[in-house]
């Protein structure tokens, strides 16, 4: 493998013009946040971000925040509980029915989530009639927008385990099904389970372009809105969130690494 | 659901394969069908439903009668122009998205894939790629906005004003940035299992035959990479191509993308003198980016041929 790679010196040059495009922005933000209006630089204005008396401005990013966990909380129950058994359901019952599972749980990387957006709008209309406009109904759209990182991560957990072996072993010691399924199969897959639940907060979190059309209050369309009076919260938040998320994957990664290890 | 249907097969795939067990396979069966029907229902009424109304729309009036009106829309010289800057837009942070992500997997090559490098690197595309879209435009409104760092520095120091020629941040020319931002760890993430996959047995037989490190790029690495090139590319096509949040938040006002035509579509009934624009535009998004997308899986099967 390292006969392929380039020399140190390529490695390094590519690194530091490729790495520096991608710092400038963020160590930019950073100063930016820093710099007072004198040129001096202080961390006043993260200190603000959490003193109560000053934060009436900032109020729709925590309501925001506040909409968005709930959101997460809720597209995570669907895909544990609704995507999940279904996935198993067909691995162990219906495998022929894997390609056109794969195809439709892939689909929304195809389909432009401001096209989707088109059609949720009748739809959201008679679900604000019948169920009411409450923000975690917006998590029936995330399910979609997450459904193909979650099958993605829990689907390379399946392939990993037999999970037909399992539950016949699991039955043929007396196992009755809600226990096979919650003690022998989910524990098996929970590195795929734990993966899946995790991207799926970070596309919640990161989520715009549903929200801000149906005109529901999230995380990134509070800090839209804050932006038009205040640039250096949503800036400092941008940050906050950005590192959030990079932590996250590190830990899906890390996840995913493990499984390889303990396989080979 | 899904528990009392699998135990009936269980109890079916028993060696004594008498009455009984055979209606329970039979019912079986039919209660495991049962069990796919809470997803399938799902999946019909949030991406099948809202997907076939999206494009649907675009052949109905105010009314709900059946029109072709509407589809000449996308005929009409605002929006075609709009298509057109939408696809230079793309093609441009494609390809030179493309090109940088693919220097950057050159360069990871080689690399211990559970290295720390490669694991802080793998995190961070997937975080700029994926989940960047408003915070991305922050970013750079910080950076290079009227008051941003970059541009205040340029300007008190070295006397340089990136905007002489008026703010084009929040215009299309100010999209190539930070759209190039979330192209290059796309391209990273997409590419980089491609090129390791590469085989150090053909770089060792290249060398046994006499070749040097660049005929080696020259007959096998490039040829064997090309598909998934190319494969890459037309992803992030499709990819800049749908973006959304990334333009609103910085163009909050204007259609000079067709995402952002969409949005002016849909905040007031009647754009450009047409009602339902948005259907028309919808349909015109998704035969774009279908087009770009089973392109892309037709190449990707073909690549992943050298992948195995």
């Amino acid at each position: 493998m390292n006969r392929l790679g380039p020399s140190r010196a390529t490695r390094w040059i590519i690194g530091i013009l490729v790495g520096a495009f991608f710092a400038v922005p963020l160590v930019s933000t950073f100063l930016y946040t820093l710099r007072g209006r004198d040129g001096s630089l202080s961390f006043d204005r993260w200190a603000t971000l959490f003193d109560p008396a000053a934060s009436a401005a900032i109020k729709p990013i925590w309501t925001g925040l506040g909409n968005s966990l709930v959101l997460a909380v809720v597209t995570v129950a669907i895909v544990l509980l609704l995507l999940a058994p279904t996935m198993i359901l067909v691995n162990l019952r219906f495998p022929k029915l894997k390609p056109a599972f794969e195809f439709a749980a892939l689909l929304p990387i195809s389909i432009p989530a401001i096209v989707l957006v088109v059609g949720l709008a009748p739809i959201y209309l008679q679900i604000g009639r019948s169920i009411g406009t409450g923000t975690w109904t917006l998590a029936f759209a995330y399910g979609i927008t997450v459904l193909p990182f979650a099958y993605r991560s829990i689907q390379a957990s399946i392939d990993a385990a037999d999970l037909r072996t399992l539950a016949e072993a699991a039955r043929s010691l007396g196992a009755s099904w809600p226990v096979v399924v919650i003690r022998v199969l989910a524990p098996n897959i929970r590195q795929g389970l734990l993966a899946g639940s995790l991207i799926s907060i970070a596309v919640v979190l990161g989520e715009f372009t549903i929200a801000s059309l149906l005109n529901r209050q999230v995380f990134q369309t509070a800090l839209v809105v804050v932006n038009k009076q205040d640039a250096y919260a949503p800036a400092i938040f941008t940050l906050l969130a950005l590192l959030f998320c990079f932590l996250l994957l590190l830990i899906i990664g890390r996840l995913a690494r493990g499984k390889r290890k303990a396989r080979s | 659901m899904t528990s009392s249907v699998i135990g009936a097969d269980a109890a079916a795939s028993a060696p004594t394969n008498a009455g009984p067990s055979r209606t329970a396979r039979r019912s079986g069966a039919s209660a495991a069908w049962l069990g796919l029907v809470p997803f399938a229902a799902y999946v019909l009424l949030f991406l099948a439903v809202p997907t076939v109304l999206a494009i649907g729309s675009g052949f109905f009036d105010s009314d709900g009668a059946f029109t072709w009106h509407n589809l000449s829309a996308l005929g009409d010289p605002v929006v075609l122009g709009t298509f057109g800057a939408s696809a230079w837009l793309s093609l441009l942070t494609a390809v030179v998205g493309a090109v940088v992500g693919a220097l950057v997997c050159y360069a990871l090559l080689g690399l211990d894939p559970q290295g720390a490098v490669r694991q802080a690197v793998d995190a961070a595309a997937g975080v700029l790629a994926q989940f960047g879209g408003v915070m991305l435009a922050f970013a750079f409104i910080a950076t290079i906005g009227v008051q941003g760092v970059i541009t205040v520095t340029l300007r008190d120091e070295l006397g340089i004003d990136i905007f002489s020629d008026g703010v084009w941040l929040y215009d299309l020319p100010g999209l190539i940035l930070p759209y190039i931002y979330f192209q290059v760890p796309l391209m990273v993430i997409t590419f980089m299992p491609a090129l390791a996959a590469l085989k150090p047995q053909w770089a060792e037989a290249n060398l046994a035959l006499g070749g040097t490190r660049a005929s080696f790029w020259a007959h096998i690495g490039i040829p064997v990479l090309a598909p998934s090139f190319l494969a890459s590319l037309l992803l992030l096509f499709a990819n800049a191509f749908s973006s959304y949040a990334t333009a609103a938040a910085l163009a909050s006002q204007g259609s000079q993308i067709v995402p952002l035509q969409i949005r002016a579509a849909l905040a007031s009934e009647t754009v450009l003198g047409r009602e339902n624009l948005a259907g028309a535009l919808a349909l015109g998004m998704i035969v774009v980016v279908g087009v770009v997308m089973a392109l892309y899986s037709l190449i990707q099967r073909r690549a992943a041929r050298w992948q195995a």
